[in-house]
Order: C-alpha cells, then sequence, then structure tokens
C-alpha cells in the first residue's frame, strides 16, 4: 500500500506541473481563441456581444476558402519537392556514406537550425532585383538589366520554403531507410533482383514511412507560415496565415483573426488524428 | 554492417545539396566583408567596417540582449518541466500517459500563427499586458516537446535497473532523482537547453503577436528590413548569428551522441 503510494506522489510531482504548464498556456488558449470567433469586435462592449457575422462572413467570402486552398496547394508542392530533393541525400547517407554517415547528417542539419528569418532575408537579398544573383548574372553577361528573378511571386515561397525544411525531410527518411535490414537486399539479389528492381520492391516500400513522416513535416508548418511569404512573396504569393496575421496586425478584427485560426486549427487536427499513431512519426523523426 | 561502394553519383548529388544548403548562409558571410552599402555583385573589396559598425549599433545590441536574455530563461523553464515529463513518462505507467504524450507533442504539429493568436487572446482576455513574459511562455510552449522527445530518447537508452540499484542501495526516490537519473540525463539535457535556446533566440512568428515594448532581435531585424541602409548592418549580424548557431548546434549534437549507447 504504502509502495503504491510512493509510487503516486512521484508521478504527480514530475507530472503535475508540466501538465499544467499545458493546460493553462496551450490547451486554454484554444478554447479562449474558439469564443472568440463569436465575439462582435476585438474592443470594449463589442467584446462582450454575441454573434455568428463572423462564421457567415468568412463561409460567405469565397476568397478566404480560395487562399486556403491555394495555401494548401503550395504547401503540398513544397513538400514534395523537399521529398524528391531529400531521398537521395537521405539514400547516400544510408548506404553509401560510410561511418562517417551520422556527421555528414548533422552537417545538413545544421543550417535548418540557424535563425529562419535571415534565411528568409538572404533568399530575398539573393533572389531580388537589385538582388545578389541579377547582379551576379549581368556581371558575367547572362542578363542584360537588372530583373526580379523570382521575387515577390509563388515561385519564391515555394524556392525559400523548400530550402528552408529540407533537412527535415532528410532526416526521418535517412531513419527508415537505415532501419532496413541488409539481409533483405542481399536476399533480393540472390534471387535474381536486378538492383533497381530490389529498390523499386524492397528498399522504397520500406522506405515509405520515413516518406510519409517528413511529408508531414513540412507541410504541416508551411501550411500556417506567414513570414516567409511576407518577407518574399509579394502579392502574387500570399498564403492563409498572411490573412489571419492581417486581421491582427492591421484590420484590427480579432474574432474574425480566431475563427480563420481556428478553422486553421481543426484542419491540423483533422489531417494529424487518422494518423492515429501520430507519436511514431515523431520518433521516427529522430527528434 | 555492410556499406555499399560510394557510387561517385550518389556523392556528387550530396555535395550539390549541402552547396545549396550552406550556399544562402554563405552569401551572407560573403557580403558582411564586402566594402559597399549596396548588396550587389561584383564584390567591392573586402572591409571590416560593418563589424565595427556594429559595435556602436546601441538598439540592435539591446534587442541581441534581450532575446539573450529571453532564450535563458524560457529554456531553462522549458528544460526544467521537459525534463520532470520525460522522466514521469519513462519510469512510470500512469492513467493519461498517452494523453499527456499527445497533447505535449501537439505543439509541434500546430501551425505557430495558431499558437500565437490562440495565446494573444488569452492574455488579452485575462487583461494581461504583453511584455517579454508573455513571449516568453509562448516559447517554453514551444520548447518543451523537444525538451520531452530528447531526454526521453536519452532515458530510453539506460535501463531503470541502475535507478532501482540505487535505492536499493538506500537512497531515496528523488535521491536517486538527482544523484543518478539527471547525471545519466545530462548530456541530453544540456542538448535540449541548447536547442531550446536556439529555438527562442530565432523565434519570430509567435513572438510577433505578444511581444510588448521590448523588441527581440528577430522583431528588430524584421522591423528593420525597410530601411536598405541598414542591411549591410543586419547581414552582418546575420553572418555572425549564423555561424555561431551552427557551433552552438554542432556542441549539441555532440553531446547527445556521447556515450549514447548505440
Amino acid at each position: 500500500m504504502s509502495f503504491r503510494m510512493n509510487t503516486r506522489t512521484r508521478i504527480a510531482v514530475l507530472m503535475i506541473p508540466p501538465a499544467l504548464l499545458l493546460l493553462f498556456f496551450f490547451v486554454l488558449p484554444m478554447f479562449v481563441m474558439a469564443s472568440y470567433t463569436f465575439r462582435e469586435g476585438s474592443f470594449g462592449a463589442a467584446r462582450q456581444r454575441f454573434t455568428l457575422a463572423h462564421y457567415r462572413e468568412f463561409l460567405e467570402n469565397a476568397a478566404f476558402q480560395h487562399l486556403l486552398w491555394r495555401s494548401m496547394l503550395l504547401s503540398l508542392e513544397t513538400s514534395l519537392y523537399c521529398v524528391i530533393l531529400a531521398y537521395p541525400a537521405a539514400y547516400y547517407l544510408a548506404f553509401q556514406a560510410g561511418p562517417k554517415r551520422l556527421t555528414l547528417l548533422t552537417l545538413i542539419i545544421a543550417p535548418a537550425w540557424t535563425s529562419f528569418l535571415l534565411r528568409v532575408l538572404a533568399w530575398k537579398l539573393i533572389l531580388g532585383s537589385e538582388g545578389m544573383l541579377s547582379s551576379l548574372l549581368q556581371s558575367v553577361g547572362l542578363l542584360r538589366e537588372p530583373k526580379p528573378l523570382l521575387l515577390y511571386t509563388r515561385g519564391a515561397v515555394v524556392v525559400a520554403l523548400a530550402y528552408s525544411w529540407i533537412p527535415f525531410v532528410v532526416l526521418p527518411i535517412f531513419a527508415a531507410l537505415d532501419r532496413i535490414d541488409r539481409d533483405l537486399l542481399e536476399a533480393a539479389a540472390d534471387l535474381g533482383c536486378a538492383p533497381w528492381q530490389a529498390f523499386l520492391r524492397v528498399t522504397l516500400p520500406l522506405s515509405m514511412p520515413g516518406v510519409a513522416a517528413g511529408f508531414v513535416f513540412v507541410f504541416i508548418p508551411t501550411l500556417g507560415e506567414w513570414v516567409t511569404p511576407a518577407l518574399v512573396g509579394g502579392v502574387k504569393g500570399v498564403m492563409y496565415g498572411n490573412i489571419i496575421q492581417d486581421q491582427f496586425a492591421r484590420a484590427l478584427n480579432w474574432p474574425l483573426g480566431s475563427l480563420m485560426s481556428f478553422v486553421m486549427l481543426l484542419l491540423m487536427l483533422a489531417l494529424i488524428l487518422p494518423i492515429s499513431r501520430f507519436a511514431r512519426f515523431l520518433r521516427l523523426g529522430g527528434l | 554492417m555492410r556499406y555499399r561502394a560510394a557510387s561517385p553519383l550518389g556523392t556528387i548529388y550530396f555535395i550539390l545539396l549541402v552547396l545549396f544548403l550552406y550556399f544562402p548562409i554563405g552569401i551572407l558571410v560573403l557580403f558582411s566583408f564586402n566594402d559597399s552599402i549596396l548588396l550587389i555583385f561584383p564584390l567591392r573589396g573586402f572591409t571590416l567596417k560593418w563589424y565595427a559598425a556594429l559595435s556602436q549599433a546601441e538598439e540592435l545590441l539591446k534587442a541581441v540582449r534581450n532575446s539573450i536574455l529571453l532564450g535563458i530563461v524560457s529554456s531553462a523553464f522549458a528544460t526544467l518541466l521537459g525534463t520532470m515529463a520525460a522522466v514521469g513518462i519513462m519510469r512510470f505507467r500512469f492513467v493519461g500517459r498517452g494523453f499527456f504524450l499527445a497533447v505535449a507533442s501537439l505543439p509541434l504539429v500546430i501551425p505557430y500563427v495558431v499558437l500565437g493568436v490562440a495565446l494573444l487572446v488569452l492574455f488579452s482576455s485575462l487583461g494581461v499586458p504583453l511584455s517579454f513574459w508573455t513571449v516568453g511562455i509562448g516559447h517554453v510552449i514551444i520548447s518543451v516537446p523537444y525538451v520531452i522527445l530528447i531526454v526521453a530518447a536519452r532515458l530510453a537508452g539506460f535501463p531503470a535497473s541502475l535507478e532501482e540499484a540505487s535505492m536499493d542501495l538506500g537512497a531515496t526516490y528523488w535521491q536517486t532523482l538527482i544523484r543518478v537519473t539527471v547525471p545519466i540525463a545530462s548530456p541530453a539535457i544540456v542538448a535540449a537547453f541548447l536547442t531550446s535556446f536556439t529555438t527562442s533566440f530565432d523565434e519570430f512568428a509567435v513572438s510577433f503577436f505578444l511581444i510588448g515594448r521590448q523588441a527581440t532581435l528577430p522583431i528588430y531585424l524584421y522591423s528593420q528590413l525597410r530601411f536598405p541602409s541598414r542591411l549591410p548592418l543586419i547581414v552582418t549580424l546575420a553572418a555572425i548569428v549564423m555561424v555561431s548557431s551552427i557551433a552552438v548546434l554542432g556542441l549539441a549534437e555532440w553531446l547527445r551522441r556521447k556515450d549514447q549507447p548505440a
């Protein structure tokens, strides 16, 4: 009996503080945000009045839904590029890099941990019309006059985002490839498989959990992006996150902003919950 | 473990990808030494004047100090609370364990804009003025999942029997926690702290919603982007920040791997 009491005390002491932190500053804010979507205005008395006007506005304004859809496509495209670019590097690390592989993996991951904002800034400087790429191409004679290369387009957002997220995709694909039993490949070879057949029928299917994890790792955070499009996207590269940010920074329509944000939260949960073993994905990521 | 012979194609691709990943960082470092206010090619010659000018930029240095302070305080809280949770999760079975883990992992996949908005409306509803502390709370929430995952991974590599032995030899549970468990986990705890610090130091998307009057470095940088004459200074600072964060991360990786059982 006293043994069980002790165990309970230990669990309580260890778990209650972090649980309270998450309850008050993560779970509760989501509910407050949800309740905010019914408020009439952001400040003063309007804050107290209940209304469904923002829901009506959100549902009737096709531009919001259109932008959400376009942002999903942009994130999807970015995730695809990331997976395609990351896979060969992960394959190289898992199968060919030899004993230096973990050092090389760190080499790939390190840039991802440097300032996100500054890397986006670097792309802004590289792609702009007075920018480095343009001036470099001019000085070697490939370009006649200053011209923005990609900057303030949807393409610039995709390039800057894909650049930022590739390392996070290499990680889970590498982890999945590394786990493949090498005997399986040998068996495939013994049974007459050509190397490319063994890749298509053994390696690729077995690495799919890593590919899926990498895909999710990119798709979810990029869907909520607003900083990268604000810096390099211009008008053509606006994403859903930008109009959320706009409701707070400029329009001061907090209830509508909360509703947009709440829609995004529900969308994310709807995307994640089907992956019931979501924790397994995280472990695959090696985080 | 057997490795296949490296094909030159794989090596070439890998090198190209690494070059691509380091290209923007290299560009920033290159231009931090360029003797021109315009960030364009061709380069104008070598100078250290931007580095010298940095030491005079008071507001910027204040923002750096704010960010360092915020990083240390928020990482300390995140590391403490995350480590407690990691020990609880790895060493005990209890009702709600899976649920806790799922909720604690959610900040990893909820877009920052949603977290920023949610905390902003919470603080506004409670009448809490935005300040350093509100940003700090946001950063703790962002960092806690990383701390739990890093420390839990380390604890998983060591059998609980070490702790049981300590208690069999007469130590209380809490003595064991401080003298056995924490030392075992210490490389991961340090790595988790450094990871949290780097995350906080760089965080912009959530800070933007929660910041009061004192700017953090990313907030200050964002506000300066409109002024082209400030860019060389920002690029120089970027070069310093990026090179040092790569160094800090290298250290964190090394600590995490150090005598980790394979």
